[in-house]
Order: C-alpha cells, then sequence, then structure tokens
C-alpha cells in the first residue's frame, strides 16, 4: 500500500491514470507461440484475431512477431493460422 | 436528424484489409486483463478498428468492462464512460444529447462525434434491454453493439436470458433431474427488428472483416443501430482458450448463430452464411459445434442425447425461418 | 424578451408561480443544456411546463424523455460527464428508482441539478406529500438543500448550478420541495431577468484531471483529450475517492453560504446564512427544528406564542447535506428544550433521521437542551397550526420541569 498514492494525489473521480500497455500479463503463460518463419505467408489472421493485440508485423521485414509481454499463451493464433505456421510450446527452462 | 458534417471513410480504409486492421493502432489497448482466449477482448479489438474519428464510447458493467479499467489503468485509447450495468443505453442517449446541443450552443467543435455503446448479453437481453428499448425509441445517434458470451461471465457463469437451451452454468446447473437451462436464448435481434431500425445485423468474430464492416456500417446510420457480436467465453464455456475463434466459426457453420444484416428491415444473409443456403451440404450438425464445450458435455450422456436432436431440430426450424425472412423481403 | 438592466439594484418581475412552475422557471433563466426526466406526481408540473418552453422554442436544451427515472438520472450524468449544464426532477418511486445512479452521480462528480417535490414513498402507495423519499437518500453523496416556499425554490435552483458546478465542489445536488404544499400551491415570486440569471450562474466549470495520456485536462468526456471516466476501483483506491468526496463537501459547505450571500445582493433575498434559517431563535427558550414550509406555518404560530410572552422560536435547516452540525450547535445553545419535526419515519429507529442527527451534533456540547421528536405529515397527513400549538405548549413543559416524558411522539396519529 505503500507506493499508492493518497487521496489528495490523485484525480478526482477515479480517472484513470495509467494505460494498461503498462501493466503487461505476459506471465500469466504457460504455453508460448513459436513461429516457423517459412511456413508463415504473412496473412496477418494471427495478429487480427489475438486478443491481446500482441501480434505485430515487424515495420521492416513484414515478419510476424509475438509481443510476450502481453501474450497470455491462449494459443488462438496457432489454431487459427491457415498453413500451421504456429506451434504452442512450453517455454525453455522453465 | 443531425445537422452535422461526418468524415466521409476513404475508401482505402472502407476496404479494411488484414493490412488496414493490423496497421490501424489499437483503442482497446495490450494489457488488459481479460482471460486467456477471450473471445470479446478480440471482439473490442475490432470493433475499435472501425472507428472513423473523434468516438467516445459507454460501457456496460460486465467483464469486459471491468477488464479493461481497473484502477490506476485503462485499456481504451478514446473517451470512455461506465456508470451501470442496466443503463448502456441512457449513456449513450445523455452522451448523444449533450454533444447535439452543445454542438449547437457552439460550446463544442463543429464535428461529429460518433458514440459506442457497449454492453454484454446482460446488460442487453436481461437488465439493459428496457434502456435499450427507450434510447432506440426516442432515435439517439448511437451505435449499440451486443457482445454476447451467453451468461453472466463476470460473476462466475451464471444463466441470462441469452444463455442456449441445454447449456450447463452454475444457476442452470445440469442436474440429476434437470438436464441445463430448459428455455430457448430470447431472440434479442427481431426485438430490436421491431423497433424498425435502420441497420441491425449479425456477426462473429471469425469473420473479422465482415464484423468490422458492419460496425462501420452501423456508426454510418444517422439514428440508432444495433449490432449482435457473437463472442465465445472459454472461461464460461468450458471450451479451450485456443478454439475461441474456431466455436465462433462453427456457429456460423452449423447455423446455430446465422450471420446477417438488415438495412431498413431488409434482411440479408452476410456471405459465409449465404454460401450455406446456397450448398446446404456445407451445414455442419449442431453436434459438431456443441460437443467440445463442458457446458454441453452433459446432453452427450445416453439419457440427454435427445436433447442434442432437439437442440439440431430448433435450430433448423430457426434457419429455415431465417431463409424465409431473407428470400420474403428479398426477392 | 427581457431588458438589460442598466440599475443596481434589478427590476425584478412578479409572476404568480406554484412552486413546480417557479423551478422550471429557474430552469429556464439557466440555460441548461440537457433535461432527462420522467413524469410523476407532484414533480410532473415541472417537465409539463419546461416541455412547453422547448415546444414553443424558448429555451436551447435537449430534452430527453426517457422511458424511466432510472435512465433519466443516467442521461443527465452521462451529458453532464460529457460537459453539458444538466438538469432533472423526480419524487417518491422515481427518486426510489433513480437511488442506485444517485451514488453513481456522485461518486463520478457529476454536478446534476435535481428537483425533488417531496413525496411519500410506497407501500401503501400514497401521493401527497413527505420527506420519505429524499431522507432515504441521505448517504448518496448529494448536496441536499430544502425550500421553504415556492420562491426560495426559484432562488435556490439558480444557486444550485453554480454551487454544484463549482470546481472545488463538482457534487450533484437537488432542492427538494414539499410536494403539493409547495409544488402545486400559486405563490408570488419576484424573479430575476434572464442576463442577470446567466451572468450570476456563468458558464459551466470543470475540475482538471491528470489522464493517462499525462495531459491535465477538464474533466469532460472529449475526443481531443481522452479519459475514462466510471473505472473500477478496488481496495487500494475506492477508499480514497470516497475521502475525496468528502473533502468535495467539505468546500461545498463554504461554496453554499458564499453563493447564497452572493445571490443576495443581486436578489435581495436572503436565508438564514443559506445553511440554516432561524425565527425568532437568538432570545428563545423553546424552539422547533424542521425541513421545508411547515417552517412557515409555524412562524405564524411563535407569532402569536411572542404576543403571549413566550420566548419561542424556530430552527429550519436548509441545507441538510453537507451536515451544518457547528451552525447548529451555536443556534441551540441556550435553548432549554427543542422540538425535532420529521416528515419522515424511520421503523425500528431511534426517531427519525433528522431528530438522530441534530442529537448527535449536540452531544459533544457542554450544555445542551432537551430534545425530543415528533413525527408528522406521514403521507401529506394534515395539522393545523393550532395543532402545532401542541408541540409548542409541550416544550413549555419539558423546558419548566427539565424532563422529557417521551422522546418520540407520532404527532397527528389517531392512537
Amino acid at each position: 500500500m505503500s507506493q499508492e498514492k493518497t487521496w489528495k494525489e490523485i484525480s478526482l473521480a477515479a480517472v484513470t491514470s495509467k494505460s494498461s500497455v503498462n501493466f503487461q500479463t505476459g506471465d500469466w503463460k504457460t504455453y508460448m507461440p513459436n513461429l516457423t518463419c517459412d511456413k508463415c505467408t504473412k496473412c496477418l489472421t494471427c495478429a487480427i484475431l489475438c486478443p491481446e493485440g500482441a501480434i505485430r508485423p515487424n515495420p521492416e521485414t513484414g515478419q510476424i512477431e509475438f509481443n510476450l509481454n502481453y501474450c497470455k499463451g491462449c494459443g488462438i493464433c496457432a489454431n487459427e493460422c491457415p498453413v500451421k505456421a504456429i506451434n504452442m510450446k512450453i517455454p525453455e527452462g522453465e | 436528424m443531425s445537422t452535422t458534417t461526418t468524415t466521409t471513410p476513404t475508401q482505402a480504409e472502407w476496404k479494411f484489409t488484414a493490412k488496414d486492421i493490423v496497421a490501424k493502432p489499437d483503442l482497446f489497448l495490450s494489457g488488459h486483463r481479460a482471460c486467456a482466449g477471450c473471445g470479446p477482448a478480440t471482439v473490442l479489438r475490432l470493433i475499435m478498428k472501425a472507428t472513423r474519428g473523434p468516438t467516445i464510447v459507454t460501457q456496460a458493467t460486465g467483464c469486459m468492462e471491468i477488464v479493461g479499467s481497473i484502477y490506476p489503468y485503462t485499456s481504451w485509447a478514446l473517451p470512455w464512460l461506465h456508470t451501470a450495468f442496466e443503463n448502456a443505453a441512457a449513456n449513450a442517449s445523455g452522451i448523444e444529447a449533450a454533444l447535439k446541443v452543445m454542438r449547437k450552443k457552439g460550446k463544442i467543435k463543429n464535428e461529429h462525434i460518433d458514440v459506442i455503446a457497449l454492453a454484454g448479453d446482460g446488460g442487453t437481453y436481461d437488465i439493459g434491454l428496457q434502456a435499450l428499448s427507450g434510447a432506440v425509441e426516442r432515435g439517439h445517434d448511437f451505435l449499440f453493439i451486443l457482445y454476447d458470451n451467453e451468461g453472466y461471465m463476470n460473476t462466475g457463469i451464471q444463466r441470462s436470458s441469452s444463455t442456449p437451451i441445454g447449456a450447463s452454468t452454475t444457476t442452470s446447473p445440469a442436474g440429476t433431474a434437470v438436464p441445463g437451462k430448459l428455455e430457448k436464448k430470447k431472440p434479442i435481434t427481431e426485438i430490436m427488428l421491431a423497433h424498425d431500425l435502420e441497420y441491425v445485423a449479425t456477426a462473429t468474430p471469425y469473420y473479422w472483416k465482415d464484423l468490422v464492416t458492419k460496425v462501420r456500417k452501423g456508426l454510418e446510420v444517422e439514428g440508432p443501430a444495433f449490432l449482435h457480436v457473437f463472442a465465445p467465453c472459454p472461461r464460461g464455456w468450458r471450451s479451450e482458450p485456443s478454439k475461441t475463434m474456431e466455436y465462433s466459426k462453427l456457429a456460423v457453420e452449423s447455423c446455430v448463430f446465422p450471420i446477417w444484416e438488415a438495412v431498413n428491415g431488409k434482411r440479408q444473409l452476410s456471405t459465409p452464411s449465404k454460401v450455406i443456403s446456397l450448398a446446404p451440404q456445407k451445414k455442419k450438425p449442431v453436434k459438431d459445434y456443441l460437443e467440445g464445450q463442458g457446458r454441453f458435455r452433459h446432453l452427450f450422456k445416453p439419457q440427454n442425447t435427445h436433447i442434442v436432436d432437439e437442440i439440431q431440430q430448433a435450430t433448423d426450424k430457426r434457419w429455415q425461418k431465417l431463409l424465409q425472412q431473407c428470400e420474403l423481403t428479398n426477392p | 424578451m427581457t431588458q438589460p438592466q442598466q440599475q443596481e439594484q434589478p427590476k425584478q418581475k412578479i409572476v404568480a408561480m406554484n412552486g413546480d412552475e417557479a423551478i422550471a422557471y429557474a430552469v429556464k433563466q439557466c440555460d441548461v443544456d440537457v433535461v432527462a426526466a420522467y413524469p410523476i406526481t407532484p414533480q410532473t408540473i415541472i417537465v409539463e411546463k419546461f416541455s412547453e418552453y422547448v415546444a414553443n422554442g424558448e429555451v436551447q436544451t435537449e430534452y430527453v424523455c426517457t422511458e424511466s427515472e432510472h435512465s433519466a438520472i443516467t442521461a443527465c450524468l452521462a451529458a453532464g460527464a460529457t460537459g453539458a449544464r444538466t438538469f432533472t426532477a423526480s419524487a417518491s418511486a422515481g427518486l426510489a428508482l433513480m437511488h442506485e445512479i444517485l451514488f453513481v452521480t456522485a461518486g463520478a462528480r457529476i454536478p446534476v441539478v435535481l428537483a425533488v417535490a417531496n413525496r411519500a414513498l410506497s407501500s401503501p402507495i400514497n401521493i401527497h406529500g413527505d420527506h420519505s423519499d429524499s431522507m432515504a437518500e441521505r448517504d448518496s453523496g448529494w448536496i441536499h438543500i430544502y425550500a421553504e416556499n415556492a420562491q426560495e425554490a426559484y432562488d435556490s435552483i439558480i444557486q444550485a448550478f453554480k454551487i454544484a458546478e463549482d470546481p472545488t465542489v463538482s457534487l450533484p445536488i437537488f432542492i427538494g420541495v414539499d410536494g403539493f404544499t409547495i409544488s402545486h400551491t400559486l405563490e408570488r415570486v419576484d424573479t430575476l431577468t434572464d442576463e442577470v440569471v446567466q451572468t450570476f450562474v456563468g458558464q459551466r466549470q470543470y475540475p482538471t484531471v491528470t489522464t493517462h495520456e499525462g495531459k491535465t485536462v477538464p474533466f469532460k468526456l472529449d475526443p481531443a483529450n481522452p479519459m475514462t471516466m466510471g473505472p473500477i476501483a478496488l481496495q487500494n483506491y475506492y477508499y480514497e475517492f470516497k475521502r475525496q468526496q468528502e473533502e468535495a463537501m467539505k468546500n461545498a459547505y463554504k461554496k453554499i453560504q458564499q453563493i447564497h450571500n452572493e445571490y443576495a445582493q443581486i436578489s435581495g433575498r436572503s436565508y438564514g446564512n443559506g445553511l440554516i434559517d432561524t425565527y425568532k431563535l437568538d432570545d428563545a427558550e423553546i424552539a422547533i427544528t424542521v425541513i421545508g414550509s411547515t417552517a412557515g406555518t409555524l412562524k405564524d404560530i411563535v407569532d402569536q406564542l411572542r404576543d403571549e410572552g413566550i420566548k419561542a422560536g424556530i430552527l429550519r435547516i436548509r441545507t441538510f447535506r453537507p451536515f451544518p452540525a457547528e451552525e447548529i450547535q451555536k443556534a441551540l445553545q441556550n435553548i432549554k428544550a427543542v422540538a425535532v419535526m420529521d416528515k419522515s419515519m424511520s421503523p425500528g429507529g431511534l426517531g427519525s433521521t433528522l431528530f438522530s442527527e441534530i442529537r448527535n451534533a449536540l452531544y459533544d456540547q457542554k450544555q445542551h437542551p432537551i430534545i425530543v421528536n415528533y413525527i408528522f405529515g406521514l403521507g401529506g397527513r394534515d395539522s393545523s397550526p393550532q395543532d402545532f400549538r401542541k408541540i409548542y405548549a409541550d416544550l413549555c413543559q419539558i423546558a419548566k420541569t427539565g424532563q422529557a416524558e417521551k422522546t418520540i411522539t407520532y404527532f397527528g396519529l389517531r392512537e
């Protein structure tokens, strides 16, 4: 509680002070997505259907990238990939 | 009805290609606390991809309201208001009325601002129905989007009037005497169509382009519009989180949740459902949709299999009725 | 429609209006942006009258005829969150239906102005005046002000917008008027010009907040400055926001008096200090404490008693929240016996609401009067002025003997 602010320090009516992009949900996951790059057609289905907005194409290469800070490991991307380029695996070393 | 100068969407935006959708920054932000594999989370992300300019969102109490606004964090990159459970449409009424009059008085910029009200099935079918009916009767310019996960998931999976027949929830549990929910799902879109709305449609996130396009169409209506989005909940449905989108596809393929739109009451099937109407052999049995979901597991016990048959018959009947409605209004 | 006023003491137009009409007229003059309401007796005249203003183009107000009081207060809250000046009116069951959103509005810090034509709560159903409806909202976080007559109702509505919208306050406020006794009774009301009212009330003000984007901006829904209003605050923060509401009430305590005094300057009318209003109380030995129109009736009785040499007085509580405890302590410090008249009931409680609060306020005083409770007027039960003399007679007896035979009296009830 000590790090939290007093009633004098916060805006009225609980107007939120932080964006949730500062709240990382990546540690919720058991499985993590793994992409087989040469299979990927860059169709973007995974990026569109991801509930977390955690999948984006690299702006330069167009290669799909997972933001593991938000990925909860649900596996929708792997399930929906039309060419089965994504598989879910337990992270190494865990 | 409004005297606004609306930003016309550019052709590029309107296409909603995969590239466009991915390139548009999220307005429902990462870091929300929905469960892994949450259907409604994808739905909200996609809805916000369809916005066309300044937009205010108001949301009924529910799981998706909670997961995106746990103080001090917010997942909403646009102005957002929550007040209570039963009144999302009344919130929209107040917002729209305020914008209209303040624009007229020169108190705010003379630009059109879209108003979106979001609610789950509880906040639409049940506790929110009166406010919704009132708001659309008054003709406020807003888009009401129902994300339907077929139960009160925020409070721990209780039945709503949207929960389908046979589903087991914590208030309609499958027991030895009662095999889950006994009552049919309330026909919410028929109720909204009866309000004579300019735009009523159904959508599912698997068919994302169809969903995003329908959101945009709903926003473009000057007056109230209603969009019913099917949104599987792996937690409440006891389904695999990875299969959320698959169920939102199977629901369409089995005609459990056909997708269509009605413009000025003229109903038309959307492509995925239209394909099935043209090639009935593609229609999947409801069994395919039901069997992987824990909420329907009890239906596959020998003593309950007749319920699966009944669901199949009821689904077929509704589908036939829908085909007639489309043909009748669309010769 | 009105002449700009050049004089220092602006001329006022005398109009015969009932309390509801006076409220509607004041709302019209305050240039309200959004009115959302649902009809209910005895408030209905307010919304009917206001609808006429809308129909005749006399106001630039978006009038939303909602399908329930729940949606009416919600629409006001949401419109207020969007930056609009908003007003609604209700009573009895309507106010009870608003209950949930009354708390939300206060917590959301939206300065909605609400007129309550006080009426009994069911069951049995009864359309007449008592204070059960608004007393049930004691803890809703709203500012509660009660008028004594139609004139004060008019004056209080104008003050209400300025109090509620003050950035240090930013709280919703209701003005209570006794159902039928004030709401439906034709009285003389002196009215200010539109210009004077609008200059006094001014444009809506906004407190500033710091958003998730790190911007410090006016507190309203604005696509240029996105903010999240109405999130969930859990164990770690909920309490802090409740404490902020308490602080806003403390600010309101000052602002109510200040704005009341400023209004007195432009209108020539004042009601005590805006918090409490007294009548012949300074040298009084016995007093009645009451809310609303009953104080007017009691004045005649007090005059009669004074003629008879009895030192009687009246303490009228105008502002019930924030509760003017210090003012009450001072006002009653030399009184020997006080009767608190409650036009509501708290079944199973130790007397009714006002009584409990007044007695609580005096507990810490070294010297305090004997205090008794008279519950009266429920469901519009009428008492004649002469009946009220009986209460003063009881107080004389209590003051003389130094003790009260009973603490709670059901006044006007057939026992």
